[in-house]
Parts: C-alpha cells; sequence; structure tokens
C-alpha cells in the first residue's frame, strides 16, 4: 500500500499521486514518512521535500516554511512558497544570495541591537531560501546548515 | 445645411464605430480572463481547505485553540473594515456596489459609537474614501486583476498586526463573491477574531481522534498556522472578487457593444434620411430654377432690349411742323 501525497501551494496543486517515501526537513530534523506512520502534524522548515514515487523516480521540491499532516496513510505538505526545480530562476536565486551574504557581513560588522539581529535573521533566512532553491536547481553543492 | 448634418452625423457614426470596437475588444479580453480567475479561485481551493482541515484536526487531537487571532475582545473600540475593490473602473456597478456595501458597514459601525480603520486594496476605494474626507489606514493597489498569494500576505500583515496589537477589536472584510458568470454578490464578512466555532466544527463531529505526534508542540503550530490561515482566507477573497471584476466588466462592456450597435444603426437611418432630404432640396432647386427659366422666356420678352424697338420709346410720329419749327 502506498501513501497518497498532496503537495500543495496557495496558489495551486504541486504535485498529487501516490508515493513510497515522503522526506521533509521540519523545525527539529529531517522526517521520513513511510506507510503506517502514526497520525503527524509538523511545522516545515527552509528545505527540500523528496517524495519517493513507487517506481523509484523522485520528486522533489523546495519549501520555505510550511506544513505537514500525515493521516491514515495521507500525506498533505502545505507551503506558502514550494517551487519544483523547472521553476527555479537560477540567476535570481544566485543574485539574491550574494545579496544576502553581502548584508549578512555588513550586518554582523556594524549591527547593533534588536534591528541589526532582525536583520541577521532575515539575511540568514534569505541565504538558506537561495541555496536550498540553487541545491534544488543542481546548481550548487548541498547546504549545510 | 442640409449637406451639413450629413457630415456630422458621419462623424458621429465613426466615433461611435471606433467607441464600440474598443468595448467590444475589453468584452472579450474580460471573457478570457474570467475562465483564468476561475482556474485561479479553483486551483486555491485545496490549499485553503487542507489548512482548515490541518486545523481542524489540531483542535481533535486535543490541541487548545488559544491564539491572538482567536481572541474574543471585550470591548470592541475600533473596527477594521478591508475592503477589495478594482484598480479600474469600466466594470458597470461593480466598484460602486461594493464600495456602498463597505460605507454602509461603517456607518453601521459609526452608530454604535465605534471607531473605524480603513485598509483598501483597489484604486477605486481608495479614490472614493479619499474624495469623501474618510481616514484611510492603508492601501493596496496594482493587484486587483491578478493577485498573487504575495499580495495577499502583505494585505494580512497590516491587518494582523493591528488586530493582534488589539488596536481594532473587529475586522471586517467587503469584497464580492463570484457566484457565477451571471452573479455576484457583495459579502460583508467578519474576518477576525477568527470563526472558533467554524474551526472546531468538523473536528467535535468525528468522535475521539487518533493521537498525533507534533513537531514543534500544538501551541507553536498553532501559531504558525492561523496567519496562513488568514492569508489563504483573503487570498480566497481577492481571487473571488478579480473573477467578479472580469465578469462584471464583460457584462458592462457587453452592453456598451450593444447600445454602440443600436446607436449606430439609429445615426445611420438618420443620416439616410437627411441625405435623402439634400437630394430632394436640390432636385427640387434645380426643377424650381428650370420652370422659373421656362417661364421667363415669355414674360420677359417686352423687357429685353434688343428686342424693344425705337418706336415704342420715341414717337416717329412727331409733328413736323414743330421740327421744321426748330429747324427754323
Amino acid at each position: 500500500m502506498a501513501l497518497d501525497v498532496d503537495l500543495v501551494s496557495p496558489e495551486r496543486i504541486l504535485f498529487s499521486g501516490e508515493a513510497e517515501m515522503v522526506v521533509c526537513r521540519t523545525s527539529d530534523g529531517e522526517v521520513a514518512f513511510l506507510t503506517g506512520h502514526v497520525p503527524f502534524l509538523g511545522g516545515l522548515g527552509i528545505g527540500i521535500v523528496r517524495v519517493h514515487l513507487v517506481g523509484g523516480d523522485v520528486v522533489r521540491a523546495a519549501v520555505h516554511g510550511g506544513f505537514v499532516q500525515v493521516k491514515d496513510n495521507k500525506v498533505i505538505v502545505l507551503s506558502d512558497v514550494a517551487e519544483l526545480p523547472g521553476q527555479i530562476d537560477v540567476a535570481r536565486a544566485r543574485r539574491s544570495l550574494e545579496e544576502a551574504q553581502r548584508r549578512a557581513a555588513a550586518g554582523a560588522a556594524g549591527g547593533d541591537g534588536d534591528t541589526g539581529e532582525a536583520e541577521a535573521d532575515a539575511a540568514a533566512a534569505r541565504i538558506q531560501r537561495a541555496q536550498v532553491r540553487l541545491e534544488l536547481a543542481g546548481q550548487a553543492e548541498p547546504a549545510r546548515h | 445645411m442640409a449637406g451639413g448634418t450629413e457630415r456630422v452625423l458621419r462623424r458621429r457614426i465613426k466615433s461611435v464605430q471606433s467607441t464600440k470596437k474598443i468595448t467590444k475588444a475589453m468584452e472579450l479580453i474580460a471573457a478570457s480572463r474570467i475562465v483564468k480567475a476561475q482556474q485561479r479561485v479553483a486551483a486555491a481551493r485545496p490549499y485553503s481547505e487542507q489548512i482548515t482541515e490541518v486545523i481542524r484536526s489540531l483542535a481533535a487531537g486535543g490541541a487548545e485553540l488559544t491564539h491572538p487571532l482567536l481572541r474574543q475582545p471585550q470591548e470592541v473600540g475600533k473596527v477594521a473594515i478591508v475592503l477589495i475593490t478594482a484598480d479600474r473602473g469600466l466594470a458597470g456597478a461593480y466598484n460602486s456596489n461594493v464600495i456602498r456595501a463597505a460605507e454602509r458597514a461603517l456607518k453601521a459601525e459609526q452608530d454604535k459609537g465605534r471607531d473605524y480603520s480603513l485598509v483598501i486594496a483597489g484604486k477605486k476605494g481608495e479614490g472614493y474614501f479619499r474624495f469623501r474626507g474618510y481616514r484611510i489606514d492603508a492601501t493596496f493597489s496594482g493587484m486587483s486583476e491578478q493577485p498573487t498569494y504575495e499580495d495577499a500576505r502583505a494585505v494580512a500583515a497590516e491587518v494582523t498586526k493591528a488586530f493582534e496589537e488589539g488596536d481594532v477589536g473587529l475586522v471586517h472584510l467587503v469584497y464580492t463573491q463570484f457566484l457565477s458568470a451571471g452573479t455576484q454578490r457583495v459579502q460583508v464578512r467578519q474576518f477576525m477574531p477568527l470563526d472558533q466555532a467554524a474551526l472546531e466544527d468538523a473536528a467535535g463531529g468525528d468522535g475521539p481522534q487518533a493521537a498525533y505526534e507534533f513537531e514543534p508542540g500544538p501551541g507553536e503550530i498553532l501559531a504558525r498556522l492561523l496567519p496562513r490561515y488568514v492569508e489563504a482566507r483573503l487570498f480566497a477573497a481577492m481571487l473571488d472578487a478579480a473573477a467578479s471584476e472580469h465578469a462584471a466588466r464583460q457584462r458592462a462592456m457587453k452592453s456598451a457593444t450593444d447600445n454602440a450597435e443600436e446607436l449606430i444603426i439609429k445615426l445611420s437611418r438618420v443620416m439616410n434620411r437627411a441625405r435623402q432630404e439634400t437630394i430632394t432640396t436640390e432636385i427640387m432647386e434645380i426643377a424650381g430654377g428650370a420652370e422659373a427659366l421656362r417661364q421667363g422666356q415669355s414674360a420677359e420678352v417686352d423687357y429685353l432690349p434688343d428686342t424693344v424697338v425705337h418706336r415704342d420709346v420715341l414717337p416717329d410720329e412727331i409733328d413736323p411742323s414743330l421740327r421744321v419749327r426748330s429747324a427754323r
């Protein structure tokens, strides 16, 4: 028996079908779901969701936050921003990465108080998003978290 | 001036014809966009359904539904109204209907002695309320025809902030619901605090649910879920409004095109009659002139100089005696 998987973003359904295994990164680390998993509800971090299809193929999507619900062998992945490899603008992701890195560096040098911290967090999240995008598009080394 | 009328009418018909071309084009564009907008509404539905489902299972799984967005305020001092209108006009009564509903809701709250806060999406609504001197707290534009999730998120962030800080105790959402291409209905709904009963409803009916594993804890998940739920609801409303806008525009442009067609037919009739009249008048003038000429020929004989006989003017039988006398 296979898992029934729906990968849904607010604007459309990215993927819907059967799979053997779904791997995603929750806020505590990576989790893999197989059939018969207990009901599970988790928040997703920034990372790649891998859906291992029955035939052996793998569907990968970059998600930036979101939720995963598992119940009765049905996996629902909800994400505000989710992209399949074909939708990623590599040049833009790379530009974003460079820009964010520059900001992070500038923030580390002259940041002070809460604003500096918030800015550093935003920059870090941006770097992570860009890295995940590039990783998914196969254009960069896997991001280290 | 008969020829003048005809020229004026011809010019008028030309202008109506070019107007008709424009309205026809707008009608066709709107018609094709309705379909696209409907598809977007349908595509967005799974997400909002699933997110509601997740919140329900969270409630069923024993998580306590406590969150600033669910808090029922003791006393409401200020009410926020989120209004979704279009950026452009030429959409029949679409804008005025939804704007009027918002103004009514606002007046009703004022009658209860509450302050208001206006958050408007779409230039038309902004223009209306600004012109009438209302205080507008936030405006968003440039997305009424094809709203993206990002747009919804921006609007939601603005409203959520005001609500969570306790600045406003109640949020109404005023938008146009798309029922079908022929029917759209203005909706005034309570947007915040979220309707807790509706969220728990289905969960209660299912009886005891399987115990969920949570990661992170249920409270934290809920805190992350509810803002997304708000965004999804607002996004759905914006998509509905966009579809309604296109439907309203298509109808308005269709009747404009029909009117133009009718006007062209009417004007051409008047123009043809005017032309006919000109021709008739011309013929009458020519005929009249010819007739006058013909009649003149017999009547004027006596007066033409070359036919005047000298004798008629000067009596040739002058008394010879006089002549002699004068010669002498």
